[in-house]
């Protein structure tokens, strides 16, 4: 069967090889923190990282990924799922509203300030490409702020 | 005149809800999904667990996980149908209205919390379900969670709710001291008898005040003493929603169940004709294709990404039905006409408009239009359903699992579509991944159901693709408008005839509350009067009215719902008027408002913070404009100042909106300001680029490649002056959205001298090749 390295774990699946590992991760992982909103690698909501990259999960065929490639999720962000200073910055200014977005954001928002530790509002903006329906762009840029000053 | 199919084809999705049953206890029992019976209590409160039996993960906001699990089988006291409370003090709020990123939920808890005077730090919250309400004669009112009535219409009773739990807590305690309850006090889930020096909690004292007969006499504190309530508290909901704990609709986990993929047909009111199940019968986890309803096909499979998978393999063949050439442009054509119909049903009417502008100085006119748009929340339609069969009718159940805005109108959806009564169906409400006004239609819901009963004991979980989702949305209503304005010689406004072409919302959803051709709703923002949404000018010749002219798109409500469109061509066109009379469109809206102070405060504070009176300083070398606009709706005073600059190129970059909000009572004004910011996103959105268009009778954007949304690059900065005056409630979610678009549309025309009449703006400020 083949392997995927997800959260520090090593994964067991049987899915098709052109299975895009946003189904995989959720429906054969159990891992529902990564949502499904386009399909397409419009939104943003399925990003994962990938040996410290953002990854559109959606679209990303399960077979092109090693099994010594590292897969975190929303899940693995954190230990405790609370401590990562983008977890505490988005705690402490209440950025979420429905929410069903913003495990995309966080990831996406954790491999930009992993690569630019003090992003300027131009490289937030054009990082953060991710679609947020609920409107909540100024609290995720102000909370990125907050955490890339620690 | 416009074309029989053109007609109002009258979709009553919106059912009567179900005739409360004669059940009076809350002890009813749910079957378990393993086919066994748990208490309802049991079923609400340890529903996190995921031992094994129900893996539902209700969210309990404040309460740990370990906390939940152990939840004792004994219930805990029901002081009242609002408020529970544990032997350890945790309160449980029980939310009637849906959470769907808004923050009612912690808004409702907060306004019971207050009367209550417990111990926010405590405090967690709770849906019931709309069976439990049933069976309970409704004793939480109604479950609708729509309008931006989520707080102000159910603030009295839950008030209530709270503050009666305290009296009996209160007395529960005097009783057991043998004291008089006048003489004791509560705060922070504490009561004592300073005279005698005791002391308990609520905790301790909620099972004895839960057998006390509730109190009638009930006071309410005045606002202006409000300790928790008014305050920016943080929301009960977001722990879970950082680390992909938070359950929505999508991420339902039950034991063996199924997926499925829908594939409704792409033209309204077409039909299935046939498919094909042969030909994927044998692809990788199918396990049934079917028919649901008469227009739709499913695959079931053991994964969603092998049901669809198969899905887009199926051939299927439609009858695509009478509008299978229906396109946007007929409709077009068809509300242009409207425009200058001779009948159309009139909601507000002063003096004498047609000779008003016949003897006037000057006149304008123009004409608008607002397009279609899909409400695209992030988490797709879905919901889970499970029918139990049995060969004892009044055994047989129905469940669902679902994101819903309307748990009352899902549960009569389950009957309707199951053919059973509402009392042997259940609805659990799971967290919304956006709703917007979409997910108050439950004919998600009835999908759900009907291929839940085509396979009776396993639980079907029903979800729809983006493509799905775009194409089978219930649209924010096509419009147009058509303005004539009489000046008099000094450009004051002496007539304004403001004729509505368009799409019903009400005509669609309840065809029942269209009298004499008057859709109630269509003039949000210009009624003559009244609590909700009424207009903020006095002209002294002045008619509103409405050519109702329906395409076969089914309409739905849309957050802002009319507002949007109705203050677009209001606001934009006193802007017009303002210009072509060579005014300040500050100084001659204030000339129409001395009537209406609300109106004017938040016009005038709006223009004071952006700094009206001087000019804006200059972004980056680039000459900035402003634009005002302000409206009334969902029972709020809103009004935005929008700070632009257009380059050379005809790039639009919107810097800066100050918007101010009078919602009379302002419940936690953080929240009003992420709604206000999100409003202005959710308007930006559509008056930017939202469009859906339809041609041969679809429509034609599938996903956000062809339907783009504001992301983070456009999104302005926004100063948001939450200023309640008191004694009203309004809404907060939705009154700022109809603001965000012409206070943006009028700073363009000051920044280009290009009027955008036709909605979205799209490409119209580039320069042409």
């Amino acid at each position: 069967m083949p392997t995927l390295n997800v959260n520090g774990s090593a994964r067991t699946h049987d899915a098709e090889a052109d299975t895009p590992l946003l189904w995989v991760l959720r429906e054969q992982l159990g891992l529902t923190g990564t949502k499904y909103g386009c399909g397409i690698a419009q939104c943003g909501s399925c990003t994962v990282h990938i040996n410290g990259e953002p990854v559109r999960s959606c679209v990303r065929p399960v077979s092109s990924i090693e099994p010594g490639d590292k897969i975190i999720t929303i899940e693995g962000l954190s230990a405790d799922g609370a401590s990562h200073p983008l977890q505490r910055a988005w705690a402490q200014i209440d950025v979420p509203q429905c929410g069903f977005c913003q495990s995309g954001m966080l990831m996406t928002a954790a491999a930009l300030l992993k690569n630019k530790p003090k992003p300027t509002d131009a490289d937030i903006d054009e990082q953060v490409t991710n679609i947020c329906r609920c409107g909540t762009y100024n609290r995720v840029r102000a909370a990125i702020h907050i955490a890339a000053k620690g | 005149m416009h074309s029989n199919d053109f007609d109002a084809e009258q979709r009553a999705e919106r059912r009567a809800a179900p005739k409360p049953a004669r059940t009076p206890s809350g002890g009813r029992t749910m079957l378990a999904s393993d086919g066994g019976s748990v208490s309802r209590r049991k079923f609400i409160t340890s529903g996190a667990s995921t031992a094994g039996g129900l893996m539902i993960g209700l969210h309990l906001p404040g309460l740990s996980q370990a906390a939940t699990a152990a939840q004792p089988q004994t219930a805990a006291p029901e002081v009242n149908a609002w408020v529970l409370i544990q032997p350890d003090d945790t309160v449980v709020v029980r939310i009637a209205r849906s959470e769907m990123g808004q923050g009612t939920l912690t808004g409702l808890a907060q306004l019971v919390a207050e009367e209550l005077d417990c111990d926010w730090a405590k405090v967690t919250t709770e849906y019931p379900t709309p069976g439990q309400n049933l069976a309970r004669n409704r004793i939480w009112g109604n479950f609708s969670t729509g309008g931006s009535r989520g707080i102000r219409e159910s603030h009295d009773y839950v008030r209530k709710g709270g503050a009666a739990a305290k009296l009996m807590l209160v007395q529960a305690a005097a009783d057991e001291w043998k004291v008089p309850a006048a003489d004791c006090k509560a705060a922070h889930s504490v009561i004592t008898h300073p005279a005698s020096g005791k002391r308990t909690t609520y905790g301790k004292v909620a099972a004895a005040a839960a057998k006390l007969t509730p109190p009638t006499d009930i006071k309410l504190k005045d606002p202006k003493d409000w300790k928790l309530a008014g305050r920016p508290v943080k929301r009960l909901d977001t722990r879970d929603k950082l680390n992909g704990k938070q359950v929505y609709g999508m991420d339902l986990k039950l034991p063996g169940l199924l997926n499925a993929a829908i594939r409704d047909c792409p033209v309204f009111g077409g039909k299935l004709k046939s498919f094909d199940a042969a030909a994927v019968s044998g692809k990788p986890g199918v396990k049934k294709v079917l028919r649901v309803g008469d227009s739709a096909v499913a695959v079931v499979a053991d994964t969603w990404w092998h049901a669809k998978t198969a899905l887009d393999a199926l051939p299927v063949v439609w009858d695509e039905g009478a509008h299978a050439k229906a396109s946007s442009a007929e409709f077009a054509a068809t509300l242009r006409a409207a425009l200058d119909a001779p009948e159309a049903a009139a909601a507000n009417t002063v003096g004498d408009v047609k000779s008003a502008l016949a003897s006037a100085a000057r006149k304008v006119e123009a004409v608008y239009s607002y397009p279609h748009q899909n409400h695209a929340c992030m988490e797709t339609m879905n919901a889970t359903a499970k029918f139990t069969a049995s060969a004892t009718p009044a055994q047989q159940r129905c469940e669902v699992w679902c994101p819903t805005q309307n748990g009352e109108a899902a549960l009569a959806a389950a009957a309707e579509a199951s053919g059973l009564p509402p009392s042997q169906c259940e609805v659990y409400k799971i967290h919304l991944g956006g709703g917007f006004g979409r997910r108050g239609l439950p004919d998600y819901v009835r999908q759900a159901v009907d291929i839940a009963k085509q396979m009776p004991g396993i639980p079907v979980k029903l979800i729809w693709s983006r493509e799905e989702d775009m194409l089978h949305g219930r649209y924010h209503p096509v419009t147009q408008c058509k303005l004539q304005a009489g000046l008099d010689s000094q450009g004051k406004l002496t007539a304004l005839h403001l004729r509505l072409a368009g799409q019903s919302i009400v005509a669609g959803l309840a065809p029942q509350n269209i009298k004499n051709g008057l859709d109630p709703v269509a003039f949000q923002g210009l009624n003559a009067g009244g609590p909700e949404a009424a207009i903020g000018y006095t002209i002294p010749n002045l008619l509103v009215d409405h050519a109702m002219r329906n395409p076969h798109v089914p309409p739905g409500f849309w957050r802002g719902v009319n507002l949007n469109h109705n203050a677009i061509y209001l606001e934009c066109f006193m802007d017009e008027l303002a210009h072509a009379t060579g005014q300040d469109p500050l100084v001659f809206r204030r000339q129409l408002m001395q009537a209406h102070p609300r109106h004017l405060a938040v016009l005038n504070a709006v223009a004071e913070r952006a700094g009206w009176s001087r000019p804006a300083p200059d972004v980056g070398g680039q000459k900035v404009f402003r634009g005002l606009a302000q409206t009334m709706g969902f029972g709020s005073y809103v009004a935005a100042c929008a700070e632009v600059s257009v380059d050379t190129k005809g790039e639009l970059k919107i810097h800066r909106i100050v918007a101010a909000t009078d919602s009379g009572h302002a419940v936690n004004p953080q929240q009003i300001e992420a709604q206000v910011e999100g409003s202005f996103a959710y308007g930006l959105s559509a008056a930017l680029y939202g469009e859906c268009t339809v041609k041969d009778g679809r429509i034609e954007q599938q996903n956000f490649d062809t339907y783009p949304v504001l992301k983070m690059a456009d999104m302005p900065k926004v100063e948001t002056i939450v200023m309640p005056s008191g004694g009203f409630w309004g809404g907060v979610g939705e009154p700022t959205i109809a603001v965000a678009a012409p206070a943006v549309l009028n700073a363009i025309f000051a920044a280009t001298g290009k009027r955008i009449r036709q909605l979205p703006l799209k490409d119209q400020l580039r320069a042409k090749a």
